[in-house]
């Protein structure tokens, strides 16, 4: 049974600096609930990643100076990780860490998700903040590949849904 | 081209190339929202940013460079507007990004909505 949220497509991204993108969205659910699919790794691989990727790695040593590490697989083999520490956790209102794109060594980013619980719904704000102009533009920018790139294939998957049978091979021959 | 090369044309990309140089300066953003309420001539942006007249006049040239800024003149006064659709391209870079939170956003929404009809069947 697919269950479709009425908040579907509701997140914002905002640049609140030259360093920091910033990323708000309501929940229908407690805090509490929120922070607990963010944090608990059975749970977070159900949503984290993306259509066409398996999250195959989901450590979370959730205490200050615990580590995490998320691996990627996508459906052609390629992996992407990201890793980091977590410094400051303040259930279920602030969780803050940092964060390694491991293709990126260099970049490290500091995470700070707060959740903010009024009747029933919580506001979620998750600030992503570089160390450089530089770096923050190189995470926007991969984030417009890939997202770019889910488009397109859910273009690809109607545009070979609508071709004849025959034809079918040359674009989905992969799947 | 070599990669070192490449990054050299980039550091020294001038302000005027595109929307995306035009904004890197956070001056130039707020000259933008100041405009985003309304036409205004020169001296209206110098007192509501508190910056000096002939810096406002130069990060008008930059933003009128990319078509961000559109000017016309009114008597003795010039009036500058916003021109939103030269934002397009800062718009639409900053959209694949929301794009893909929104995907993840959204699984992790359906997912609550599954863990609260369990705990509350």
């Amino acid at each position: 049974m697919t269950i479709t949220g009425t908040r579907h497509g509701s997140a914002v991204v905002t640049l609140p600096s030259d360093r920091e993108i910033g990323i708000t969205r309501v929940f229908d659910a407690p805090a509490e609930l929120v922070f607990r699919a963010w944090t608990t790794p059975d749970l977070v691989r159900q949503w984290w990643g993306w259509e066409s990727s398996t999250l195959v790695v989901c450590d979370i040593d959730l205490r200050v100076g615990g580590g995490w590490r998320y691996v990627t697989r996508e459906a052609d083999g390629t992996e992407h990780g990201w890793h980091g520490t977590y410094l400051e956790i303040d259930r279920p209102g602030r969780l803050v860490s940092t964060e390694v794109y491991e293709g990126y060594p260099d970049g490290e980013a500091r995470n700070t998700m707060t959740l903010t619980e009024r009747d029933g719904t919580t506001v979620m704000a998750v600030t992503v903040l570089h160390s450089s102009r530089e770096n923050r533009d190189g995470h926007l920018s991969s984030g417009m590949e890939s997202g770019m790139q889910h488009s397109l294939d859910r273009f690809e998957d109607l545009l070979v849904a609508r071709q004849a049978p025959a034809d079918r091979g040359a674009v989905g021959g992969a799947a | 081209m070599l990669i070192s090369e490449y990054d050299g044309r980039v550091a020294r990309a001038a302000t005027t190339t595109d929307a995306f140089n035009a904004i890197a300066e956070s001056s130039r953003r707020d000259i933008l929202v100041a405009l985003a309420g309304g036409e205004a001539a020169v001296g209206e942006i110098v007192d509501r940013l508190r910056l000096s007249q002939p810096q406002v006049s130069k990060h008008l040239g930059v933003l009128r460079a990319v078509d961000l800024v559109r000017c016309r003149t009114v008597g003795r006064h010039r009036l500058y507007r916003l021109n939103g659709a030269a934002l397009r391209p800062v718009h639409d870079w900053i959209r694949g990004f929301e794009t893909l939170w929104n995907e993840r956003l959204d699984r992790l929404d359906d997912l609550l909505i599954e863990l609260q009809q369990e705990e509350n069947p």
